[in-house]
């Protein structure tokens, strides 16, 4: 276990190393140059200008020795420089991370609550009508873009019904908690999708489940159909959920891009977006590390938590 | 599978269960495969919808005609009538004429996307399965740092640096979302490198191209074949995401995100006309695809992890 742990975390900063590689070459095939990209098309004409930030923020070195000095930076939790908005990435990433997490968090949150019970149901009563209607919603919000969805919820219960605010709350998190009701639309709309595909998973994990020898075994003993349901079968059930959950960290936080930009919440996601049409590229780059380490931390918490959840699961 | 390749011989007549069968050629895994699709009510009902949805963007403007190109303000926002089904939007467009010609192009990208993900994944994850050993190790550590990015991200980031056209979108979208692919015909590769006939084949001098065009990529087919499918309802949704954010294809071109993207700004006045024809489009199409898919993989008893 100790040794596939270490390999394992090895293996995950690889892949962090290559991520930066990746995103540097990015940076570097900024269209013109990054101190173009930064000064303005204004600065071709005012070459000692450009030269003095070049020389300033080293982009006149090699490119390797360009690539070190942005790694040592990051290192340092120095993510770049934000020129638009006249501040750090990391700064920025400071103000908005939290509001992401706690969005991305409560909708996670009210999923498995929604979609572990919906997957079991599905499971016991399969091919009867209540499956049929889950399998046919699940589809639905599967196939539905996010912003669509947020758009017919706003429409609905905003517009229509006046019961949620259309734009979610702003300013720092606690305004998150004291402005709920703005904050239900987002998380309602986040939610559906995660839904969508965690019952999915929960209801074929429970089928997988129900069909083993210990089942039979515990009703055999004796055990009531609802306890070998609850405490055997759901227990079981939930250890690829738990893996899931760690490998959807890429697909949540781009749902959160979405959701975000519709209702304009001042998270990660919604920064990303404004930078990327504002082509600031500092900010993206950073924001891209920061949710590929966000990424790979996920997939390697899956994979622990498979070991430690499923004792037949052993990594030579 | 390797039935299918080589068909059994000294069977003239077709066995009474082929019967039904136009042809007496032995059955392959094609044929068997289409058996088992045909069974699926919901796969077929995905396959006419969408047969039925082409149709309506391709052959569409050759009945009902609309002007898409110039924009008439004097038209603006008009609520459905008789010569206009679906009204009009913010730019004096016919909207059910544009649902056509946006549609053309969601659908276009989305299947040619997915075509050029699957031939780069295919070919990467066979290479890579099929060489094994340091090859393996960093071909695949590549994928590992590209999918953990989010491909939104990813591609969000590649369109802001380069503005794309409509082919660019699609080589960007396709360079995006070849890594499941990757993954999964790396994994067939690993377990088909080993199987005798390979082996038999390299033993007689065949090259490693070879291997990998002639017998790995040949023998993953129905993993290929069914992946491919969600990939196609993936582009779709993600040039979606990306038109709808303003960054996907530039007007006055638009796909089905483009067309929401304009009228969601017009749905607090109640043009409800402006979004749910390309929303309901985007939902039906992206539905009878994964249908199809779930189908083809039951068809080709592919047994795949979805995503």
């Amino acid at each position: 276990m100790i040794g596939f742990l270490i390999r394992r975390i090895l293996q995950a900063a690889v892949v962090v190393l290559i991520v930066t590689v990746i995103v540097f070459i990015l940076l570097r095939a900024i269209p013109g140059n990054i101190a173009v990209a930064i000064l303005g098309p204004a600065a071709y004409r005012n070459p000692a200008a450009l030269a003095a930030f070049n020389a300033q923020y080293g982009f006149d070195k090699p490119w390797y020795s360009q690539y070190l000095l942005w790694l040592g930076h990051l290192l340092q939790g120095n993510l770049g420089f934000s020129f638009t908005l006249d501040q750090s990435v990391s700064s920025l990433l400071g103000q908005r991370l939290p509001k992401t997490i706690i969005l991305v968090g409560i909708s996670t949150i009210v999923a498995l609550i929604i979609a572990v019970p919906v997957g079991l149901l599905q499971a016991v009563r399969r091919n009867k009508p209540v499956d049929y209607t889950f399998t046919g919603l699940s589809f639905l919000f599967y196939a539905a873009p996010t912003f669509f969805v947020g758009t017919v919820l706003i429409l609905v219960f905003s517009v229509k019904l006046g019961w949620f605010g259309p734009e979610a709350p702003q300013g720092g998190i606690v305004n998150d908690f004291t402005d709920w009701r703005d904050l239900t639309l987002p998380v309602v709309t986040l939610a559906l999708v995660t839904i969508a595909l965690f019952s999915r998973y929960m209801r074929s994990s429970v089928l997988d489940n129900i069909s083993e020898d210990y089942v039979r075994t515990a009703r055999a003993k004796g055990a009531s159909r609802q306890r070998v349901l609850w405490r055997h079968v759901m227990r079981n059930s939930l250890i690829p959920i738990a893996t899931l959950l760690g490998l959807s960290i890429p697909g949540i936080f781009a749902g959160a891009l979405i959701t975000e930009s519709v209702f304009n919440y001042p998270g990660m996601g919604y920064l990303f977006f404004q930078s990327a049409q504002k082509q600031d590229y500092p900010v993206l780059l950073g924001f891209i590390v920061v949710v590929a380490i966000a990424t790979v931390v996920g997939s390697l918490l899956a994979d622990v938590a498979y070991a430690v959840l499923d004792p037949r699961v052993r990594y030579a | 599978m390797t039935a299918a390749t080589s068909p059994a011989q000294g069977a003239p007549g077709a066995p009474p269960a082929a019967a039904a069968l136009p042809a007496t050629k032995p059955r392959g895994m094609f044929v068997r495969g289409l058996e088992v699709f045909l069974e699926n009510k919901l796969a077929v009902v995905g396959a006419v919808v969408l047969v039925l949805i082409v149709g309506f963007c391709f052959l569409g403007p050759y009945f009902y005609h609309t002007d898409q190109v110039t924009v008439n303000l004097a038209n603006e926002n008009l609520p459905p009538a008789a010569g206009r089904p679906l009204g009009t939007d913010q730019s004096g467009y016919d909207v059910l004429g544009r649902l056509m010609v946006a549609g053309q192009i969601s659908l276009e990208v989305g299947l040619a996307a997915a075509i050029l993900a699957t031939v780069v994944g295919t070919l990467w994850g066979a290479i890579a399965g099929y060489f094994g050993g340091v090859t393996d190790a960093i071909m695949m550590r590549l994928v590992d740092a590209l999918l953990s990015i989010p491909t939104l991200f990813l591609a969000l980031v590649v369109v802001s640096l380069f503005p794309p056209t409509e082919t660019e979108l699609i080589v960007v979208i396709a360079l995006t979302s070849w890594l499941t692919t990757s993954r999964l015909i790396r994994g067939e590769a690993l377990a088909l490198r080993v199987r005798d006939y390979v082996q038999a084949m390299r033993v007689m001098g065949g090259g490693s191209a070879r291997a990998v065009f002639r017998h790995i990529a040949p023998n993953a087919i129905g993993t290929i074949i069914v992946n491919a499918t969600f990939q196609v309802a993936d582009a779709i949704l993600l040039v979606v995401a990306l038109s709808y954010l303003g960054l996907g294809i530039r007007p006055p071109q638009t796909d089905w995100g483009g067309m929401l993207n304009a009228g969601i700004n017009a749905v607090y006045d109640g043009y409800w006309w402006q979004i749910f024809p390309a929303g309901i489009a985007i939902i039906l199409v992206v539905i009878a695809i994964n249908f199809i898919g779930d189908a083809l993989r039951d068809s080709f008893e592919v047994r795949l992890q979805r995503r």
